[in-house]
Formats: structure tokens, sequence, C-alpha cells
């Protein structure tokens, strides 16, 4: 077993001292050895981590410079070596806390390995859960903006947004032209979970994993198949509706009809995006998935810098929002679906069909969501199996802010949190940005809890 | 196959302090949800809190009895101000402002600007303030080995520490059981089932609550401070996903009951290995990666969470009768 | 106080809203309550007379429920002073107002389905020292005040014919039997005021007598008793005095006999019956529905707009 682990984990290398030239230890007749080398998640030689080997004989052994122990054993037998995880480096936990400590046999005149993988604290062993954030250590580490742990989507500092540095004007321009992009992308992304919220009040924590679904099937057409740009990112609104028919047809519409109550919903959502994100993480790993390969051409705007990119982001953004628009004010289903939303038994009993408003509600939200998730992995230079997760309580922020299950409060919401997180980059430090927008939620659910441009009724 | 070694590695977990932290963490959950009726989400805000409250306070000089009183009120606080606003609004709000809270948490302590006092992302290493702890340990230093098991006697990962948060995850059971059957415990029901009618029996409901969110919130931080004793304080290691473990697990063992939270732990962190370790001999790397193995194995906690929350929302232990998860 | 003396005492009070009692328990000036541009309460004043039954009628949406709601705490008034027995009650907290001793129940019963009857009605029960946190843990500082009001409860329950059902869940009871629970429940505290919305609703027959009956006995006890009603017949057989509310108004007050009888009565229940006739057949017809809503939908937006000026 020990083998297998040293042979799967690729974090650690060349366990078998027989190579020791570093080392003291040589194997011959009379002794053994045993040791590993130890690296951190980076890749780094761990230095100064202590063990113990106990068993016939008790010896301790310390990583030298190189990451490497080692420890002369004159005695056949089975030892424990233990690893003491509180002379790690800074951070680094074992990626399986099951396996320290660990026993190996030793043959006099060989040697034995004893392999202890490191990782960021991984979703696992027995060291509990993060999302994985913690980048499994055998995949590339994201290309995070250098702030460290996971949150690919998030972290990545989007093309035109500067960080750090004092305030000018110029950056003042800057930090808002990518605000409105960000707030525009967000918008987008949040208005199906309005939508959903308001016809059916489920607060639905799966959404993000709709908008990372719109970004890995870009990412698959735009890169595995090798198909255009435009034609990729039409895909993959297409897999988004699918994608939120299917979830309507297969989970809510049983749901409903089953009457499970919506706080058991909230959490079989909470269960979904969970089973989302690994199976992203399964296909995808957790590293970060670019979209398009090539740097995008950047724009000058007067003060502003910006990327073609998102200025087609930006254009397609409010097209496709000027049709939702158009589609709620100046349809009959769209009006049929604000009906539902104000008042779904008034609505049911009046002969809507409220089952088939609801499917559609989740398709087209499917759909944006996607568009959003495309459009944002295009921003963002990458998207990753978590791009969704990290960017959902924004997107609870934008829709409470704007009033919960009214779409154009949703529109609002996202463009006031989509400034508040790259302007707050200008008086706070930029990896505490998304902290404001969550400061902004909790204050607008305890102030004015029917949002901006909600009705006061429908709270309490 | 190796099974022996695996039954050993998947039985370990029975007893290991991870699985006592959330054990703890999900009784402290019990004391909101199970009991009351309150959504928390953000109980890993709650336990990171209570992680750096002990780890800093330890690191500048205070003694262990002091440290832990600063992890205490650090999530005393926390709940005050999450509670004070928001437990007189909708339930949905309060998981709304507590995920979101237990969010800013985790930003503001993984963030450079607090490196000095937190360490930033890569966090606290675990020798700077596991010292105090494993110097209040009975035992001489070394190893001991009580059947297949074998672990140091104080260091990190050790006997010390599975004994002493044990210790204290029976001590809560006690708490839990004690409190669930008195009249306190009878009102926190009422007010899960309906706060108006209790209110209009003359009970302060609003006290009620916060005297839940409270408790709750502190057994949440010691459940931290045992997260964090046998490895490093990881802000990143404690974000929603740790908070959704914690749901699933009181879930899985039943909520409202007093060995739910045990239960659940004890399954959850054992069926996770066992997928893991046998993933790893039965399945061929080239069909899937370790990393694969261990993804595979959240996918299926997800699933759980759903399929439980669905068809057994009561949990392993849990009476139907006396229980729904849906509150107003 | 007997049926006979409560008549003498109130033959002198004048037939008009808003008239003094000689022994007012509970008095309420310029009570109002306003949702969106809608006012559901508008009560100058009123008074509600010691150790009487007080019926409470109008026709739907007369804004009683609201009365009740804000007299008790369950809801804040735009306006408006109210005292029990001499003390201020405005803007004081429903379990305060419990507490004082004037406890209600609902129109939508309120038992608590999960636990059962008689956890129902020990946690009706007053000065438990066990509901304390910090004692909760030590349970012989309130198992003999536990045992007194399970005592307690057990009388009550033996009164409401439930007391064979006390270990079974509420939830399993009938709708009647509900009622009868929530009743039971609110008289752990021995209230000196107990407010009832609707206690006949949903109640079949066969209960009614046995209801009526203890809402009587109350009064006979020395219980304030001021209850929400649409049945006439429950109105006329119980109450020693009945207040007529329309529009949010007090329109009318005195002993059913002549409350009946009264002009502003007639045309309050006869001016109610404009509502729209939803039995209208030509509504449910498709497009008249999308039409009716779209014209919902935009007299919404028009008074969201019109709320945003609200806090």
């Amino acid at each position: 077993m020990g083998l297998l682990l040293m042979t799967l984990l690729t974090l650690v290398i060349g366990a078998s001292p027989a190579s020791a030239a570093t080392e003291v230890c040589q194997p011959d007749p009379q002794t053994a050895c045993l040791g590993g080398t130890i690296r951190t998640s980076a890749g780094e030689p761990a230095v100064g981590v202590e063990l113990d080997v106990a068993g016939p004989e008790q010896v301790a052994a310390v990583t030298g410079d190189d990451g490497r122990w080692s420890a002369r054993l004159t005695a056949a037998g089975d030892y424990v070596v233990t690893l003491d995880e509180s002379t790690l480096p800074a951070g680094e936990t074992l990626r399986d806390p099951a396996a320290n400590p660990r026993t190996v046999s030793v043959v006099l005149g060989s040697s034995a390995g004893a392999l202890f993988p490191l990782g960021q604290p991984t979703a696992g062993g027995g060291g509990g859960g993060t999302d994985g954030e913690g980048d499994d250590g055998a995949t590339a580490p994201p290309a995070t903006g250098g702030e460290g742990g996971g949150e690919p989507g998030l972290d990545t500092a989007p093309a035109g947004s500067s960080a750090g540095g004092g305030f000018s004007w110029s950056r003042l321009a800057q930090q808002a032209s990518a605000g409105i992009v960000f707030g525009t992308l967000l918008a987008l992304a949040s208005v199906g979970l309005s939508l959903i919220f308001g016809t059916t009040g489920l607060s639905n924590f799966a959404h993000g994993e709709m908008v990372t679904l719109g970004g890995i099937a870009a990412y698959v057409f735009a890169r595995t198949a090798d198909l255009p740009l435009l034609v990729a990112g039409a895909l993959a609104v297409v897999v988004g509706a699918a994608a939120g028919w299917a979830q309507d047809a297969g989970i809510w519409k049983p749901l409903r009809r089953k009457r499970v109550g919506l706080t058991q919903q909230l959490i079989v959502t909470i269960g979904l995006a969970i089973t989302l994100q690994y199976v992203f993480q399964f296909f995808f790993g957790g590293s970060s998935l670019r979209i398009v390969v090539a740097n995008p051409p950047t724009v000058r705007l007067g003060p502003v810098l910006i990327t073609q990119q998102s200025l087609i982001s930006l254009a397609i953004a409010l097209v496709v929002l000027g049709a939702v628009s158009y589609f709620l004010l100046g349809t009959r289903v769209g009006r049929a679906t604000r009906a539902v939303s104000d008042n779904p038994a008034l609505a049911a009993a009046s002969g809507i069909g409220v089952d088939r408003i609801i499917r559609l509600v989740w398709t087209v939200g499917g759909a944006l969501a996607a568009l959003g998730g495309v459009l944002m992995g295009l921003y963002l230079n990458a998207t990753a199996w978590n791009m969704g997760a990290t960017i959902l309580l924004l997107m609870f922020a934008a829709v409470t802010l704007g009033g919960l299950g009214t779409a154009f409060g949703a529109l609002v919401g996202s463009l006031v949190i989509g400034l508040v997180v790259e302007l707050s980059n200008l008086v706070i430090p930029s990896d505490m940005r998304y902290a404001g927008a969550l400061v902004i939620l909790i204050l607008v659910l305890l102030l004015r809890p029917q949002g901006i441009l909600g009705r006061a009724e429908r709270i309490g | 196959m190796d099974w022996p070694r695996i039954l050993t590695v998947v039985a370990g977990e029975l007893f290991a302090p991870t699985t006592a932290a959330y054990a703890l963490a999900a009784i402290g959950l019990n004391v909101h949800f199970g009991l009351t009726g309150l959504l928390n989400f953000g109980q890993a805000g709650f336990m990171l809190l209570g992680a750096y409250g002990f780890a800093i306070s330890t690191i500048a000089g205070f003694p262990i009895w002091a440290a832990l009183l600063v992890a205490v009120a650090c999530s005393t606080v926390f709940a005050l101000v999450l509670g004070i606003p928001t437990l007189k609004l909708r339930g949905d709000y309060l998981a709304i402002v507590t995920i979101a809270a237990a969010e800013i948490v985790r930003i503001v302590g993984r963030s450079t600007a607090l490196t000095d006092l937190t360490g930033a992302s890569s966090g606290l290493r675990g020798d700077s303030y596991k010292e105090t702890f494993q110097a209040l340990s009975p035992f001489d230093d070394g190893t001991t080995t009580l059947g297949p098991f074998t672990y140091s006697n104080n260091a990190s990962n050790s006997w010390w520490i599975r004994i002493a948060a044990w210790v204290v995850v029976v001590l809560a059971c006690l708490l839990v059981w004690r409190l669930m059957r008195s009249p306190w415990g009878r009102v926190l029901k009422g007010i899960r089932e309906d706060e108006d009618a209790v209110r209009s029996l003359g009970k302060n409901v609003y006290a009620y609550k916060m005297q839940a969110l409270v408790l709750g919130g502190v057994i949440g931080s010691v459940a931290g401070v045992f997260y964090v004793l046998p490895r490093a304080v990881q802000p990143d290691s404690m974000g929603r996903p740790m908070t959704f473990w914690i749901w699933t697990i009181l879930l899985l063992g039943g909520a409202a009951t007093v060995f739910g939270p045990v239960l659940g732990s004890m399954l959850f962190w054992t069926v996770l290995m066992l997928i893991k370790t046998v993933g790893r001999e039965v399945i061929p790397n080239t069909i899937m990666t370790n990393a694969q193995i261990e993804q595979f194995g959240w996918i299926v906690v997800g699933v759980t969470l759903m399929l439980l929350v669905i068809f057994r929302p009561q949990g392993i232990l849990g009476d139907k009768k006396e229980l729904a998860i849906d509150v107003r | 106080m007997s049926a006979e003396t409560l008549s003498a005492a109130l033959a002198d009070v004048p037939r008009s809203p808003g008239a003094p009692k000689p022994d007012p328990i509970l008095v309420a000036d310029s009570v109002t309550r306003r949702f969106g541009g809608m006012t559901a309460v508008d009560v100058e004043h009123i008074e509600i007379q010691r150790g009487a039954i007080t019926a409470l009628i109008g026709p739907n949406g007369a804004g009683k429920t609201t009365l009740f709601n804000l007299l008790t705490g369950f809801d804040q008034p735009n306006t408006g002073t109210w005292t029990f027995e001499g003390r201020s009650l405005a803007g004081v907290p429903a379990a305060r107002v419990a507490r004082s001793g004037m406890v209600r129940t609902f129109q939508l019963t309120k038992a608590l389905n999960r636990m059962t009857v008689m956890e129902n009605m020990r946690l009706g029960g007053a000065r438990q020292p066990g509901e304390n946190l910090g004692r909760a843990l030590l349970p012989p500082l309130w198992r003999s005040r536990e045992r007194e009001i399970t005592e307690k409860a057990e009388h009550l329950l033996e009164r409401f014919k439930l007391l064979e059902k006390k270990g079974d869940f509420a939830g399993s009871l009938s709708g009647g039997q509900r009622k009868l629970l929530e009743m039971a429940r609110a008289l752990m505290s021995d209230p000196t005021m107990v407010m009832l919305d609707e206690p006949m609703a949903g109640v079949n027959p066969a209960l009614t007598q046995s209801l009526l009956g203890h809402i009587q006995s109350l009064r006979d006890d020395g219980t304030t008793v001021l209850f929400v009603e649409h049945d006439m017949h429950m109105v006329r057989h119980i109450s020693d005095w009945v207040a007529v509310m329309a529009e949010g108004r007090l329109v009318a007050e005195g002993p059913p006999s002549t409350v009946m009888a009264d002009q502003a009565v007639v045309d309050a229940y006869l001016g109610a019956h404009h509502d729209t006739d939803l039995g209208d057949d030509s509504l449910l017809e498709d497009e008249a529905v999308t039409r009716q809503l779209e014209a919902e939908a935009q007299a919404e937006d028009t008074e969201r707009a019109h709320e945003k000026e609200q806090p």
C-alpha cells in the first residue's frame, strides 16, 4: 500500500534512500535505511519536519534542506513512523492524516520508504473539508493572483482591474469601469436566482454551479472540441438552458409535488451544489481552465484600459438583459411570470400554468447563468470548478439588495455590488474586497429586508 | 487487498480528533437547528473564530484557560452581533446572514493585511499554540499502541487530544440531554414549532433564541479549538464546505437527538475513509486517480445530503413525528 | 360575576361607539394601523368592561384581527395608546403583554403539533424557574414547580375533556380539539383577560356547545373575555356586550339584543357585500385572467413606487 501511494502521489518524489547521495545512510548487511522526502503542497522541500521512528529501536529524524529525512536502523522488524504535524511548515497539513503514524517493515540490508504527502488541507482524509479550495496537491495550482489558497475565480485579478497603489482619479475610473463590467456580468448570472426565488420561494444555493457549468461548457467546446468562441459560447448557453430545464424536471418539480418544505429544498440545493462542484472537479480537476489561451488585446478609452473581450462581453450582456426586460414587461408570458412571482396562489387560481412558468424560469435562469458563466470566465481570464460558488454570495447580495424576487432589483443590485467590489479596492486590501459586498448584504437584510426595489409587505 | 490495514485506518476514524471536533460542532448546530429551529449556515465561522481566539491569545502568552475564554468570548460576541438584528427577522434571513458573516471572518482572516496576527492564508502553525494544551497531558512523551492503533501520547495527533476531545463531546452530549429535558428545552421546542404561539404564552422568544444561538456558537468555538489542535489554523479549510459537512453530519445522525451528531460524525468520516482507502486499493490509477477517488467521496456526500433531506429528514436517530425541517 | 349583575352594570352605558364603561379593564385611544395606502384599523376610543364577555364583530376585513394583534403586541400600530388594568401597554412586546395577564388565541389554531398535549399545556405555565437556562441544568430547582404545573394542566385538561389525550401529539387532535387545547393552554397562566380570535371557526357543532360553556364559565370565574366571532347565534347567546367594527372603525356598541338592530350595523354588513364576485365564470377565461393579473401587476408597480418612501 505504501508503494502504491508512492506511485500515486506525484507530490512526493524520490523516496528511496538508495540514491541517498546527500544522506549518510547506506544499507549494508547490518543496517537498514528508512527515509523519505517531504515536500510542501507547492513542491518545495519541507525543512525541519520532525519524525519519530519507533520499533525494535527508537530513532528521531529531521528533514534537511532538501526535505529528506532518513533513519539508520540496525534491527529488522516493524517500525512505527510518526510525523510531528506541529513541525510542518505553516499552513501545511498532511494530505491524509489517517496515514500518520504509519507502520513500515524493515529488512536489514535494504531501504524502505515512509511517505507523508502534504497538501493544502484537502477535502479529505480525516482532515476535514474544504471545498477543495486548497487545491489537491496533485493538480496544478490555480492561476490565482498570487493571493494564495484557491478561489481561482475570485482571486484572479480581472483584466483591467488594478490592485494596490494609492488613490488617483484615473484609478478610480479604472476601478469603476471594472465594477460596471463585473456588475453587469453578475446581473446576468443573478437574474435567474432572483426569478427562481420569486416564483418558487427557493433560495437556490446551487445557482453558482449553473454559472460554473456555463464556463466549463464553453471551455470544453472551445478547447476540447476546438470550436470558434462564439459557437462555443452559444452551445454553452444551450447546455445551461437544458440543465435548468432538467433540474426542474428531475428534482424541483417532484419536490414541489411532494410538498417538501422550502427549508428542506434549500438544504437540497446545498447538497446539489456540493455534488456538482465535485463532479466538475472530478472531470476537470482543481485548476483553472482558460477558455481562451491568448491574452486578450486591450483598448484605451480615455483614462480606462479595458480588454476587447470585456467590451464585447458588456455589449452582449446589455443586449441580453434588455431582451429579458422586454420579455418580462412586454410579453404575456413575461407578465404571467411576474404574476406568479407576486402571488403564486392567485395566479394558479386564475388559470395560469404555474408549473409551466416555473419550468420556463428555470430554463431561462439556467441559460442566463450559463451565459454569465461564459462571459465571467472570459472576463476573469479563466474558469474553474468553483467559479460559481465563489460568486454565489455576491449574487445573493445583489439579489437581496435589489429586493428578493424582483428581476429588475437584481440588475440594480448587481451593478451596485460590482461597483462596491471593485471600488473597495481603493480603500481596503484587494483580498478583502468581497467582504465589503457581504457586509452590504448583511446590512440590507437588517435595515431594508425588502431591498431597494422590493415591496414591504412580502417580508414578515 | 490489505483488509486489516484498511479496517484499521477506517476504525481509527471512529475516534479521530477530527471526528470529535465535527461531532462537537454538530452538537452546537443541533442546539441551533435541532432544538430551536435556527438556520445557522455559519457554524464554520464560529469554529474559525474560536480557533483564532485560542491560537492568537496562546501565541500572545495567555495560559490555556484564558485562551479558551478568549475563544468562547469571540464566538459569544459573534453570536450577539449576528443575533441581535436577525433573530427578529424571518428564518431564512438568519441563514444568509450567518453564511455571509462566516465568509467575512474567513476573508478577513486570510487577508494579507492581517498577516502578523492570523498568518493570512497560510494560517498559524500548529506548534505555535499547542504547547499549553500538550503540557496539560498526564502522559509521558512517546507512543502508545492499543490494539491496532498506535499514536503518540502527546504530540499533535495524539492519544491525549483524543481523550480530551471525546471527554468534551460526552460533556456536551450530557448538557444537551439535560437541557432538552428541561422546561428551557421545552420552550425552545415550542419556538421551533411556532414562535408566535410561544410568544402568546408570555415567553420572551427573542431571548431564548439568543441564548440558543450563543450556546451553540460557544460549543462550535470549542469544536474549532479541537479541530486545529492537531493541525494548523487554516482559514480556507474552515469555510462554507465545513459548515455544509456539519449540516450533513447533523441531518445524517438526526437533528433534535442527543447522539445524532456523534453518530453522524463517526459515520461520515469512516464512510469517507472507507471509500477512499478501498478506492485506492481496488480502482486502478488509470481509471480514477487518487484525487478523483477523493472527489468521488465528496460527490457521495453531496448526494447523500440531498437524499437524506428528501427521504429521511429526521436522520438515523430522529423521530419523524417530532421533527420538521421546515421553519418559519 | 354573574350575568345579572353585569347586565345591571352595563344597563346605563350609552349605546354608542366608544362608550365609557363603569369598570373598564382595557382602554384604547386613537389606535390606527395602515398597510400601504389602506387603513386597516382606526379606532378612536374603546373600553372593555371587566369581567364581561365582549364580542367584537364585523364583516370580513373590518380590522378585528388586526386590532387584536395590535392590542396584544403582535403588530405595531402607526399611532395609539392603550392601557390594561391601568398600565400602558403600547409598544410592549407580545410576551410581556401575555405575562401581564392578557393572553390570546389565534384564528388559525397554533397548537404545537409536534409536541404532546401535555407538553403544550406545560408550556403555558407561568413562573417556571426551569425556563431559565442556568436553572434548567439543576432539576431540583424546578421539579416541584413542574409538578404543580402538571397538576394544573391535568385539571384543565379534564375540564376541557382532553385528559385521555394528554400523551398524544397535538397534531393528531381534531380541529375543534386543538381549539380547545389552545384555550386550555392560554388558561394555564391564570390570565385576567383572554382574547379569543374566532374560537368557533372550524369547530364541529358537537363541540360548540361545550366551548360556549367553557367561555361562560370563564366569565363566571371572573376572567374578562374579548372574542372575535362571525357566528351571530353564538354572539347573541353568550356575550354581555357587543362592539361592531367596519372598515377599521368602531361603528356601534351595545348589548347583543339591541346592537343587531342598529342601522349602522346593518349598513356595515350589507355594505360589505359589494366584494368582487369570484364566482363569475367569465373571469376564469384565460384572456380575462391574464388581463386582470396584468392590471394587478401594474397596480402593484405603482404601489411599490409609492412605498419607496416608507422606511
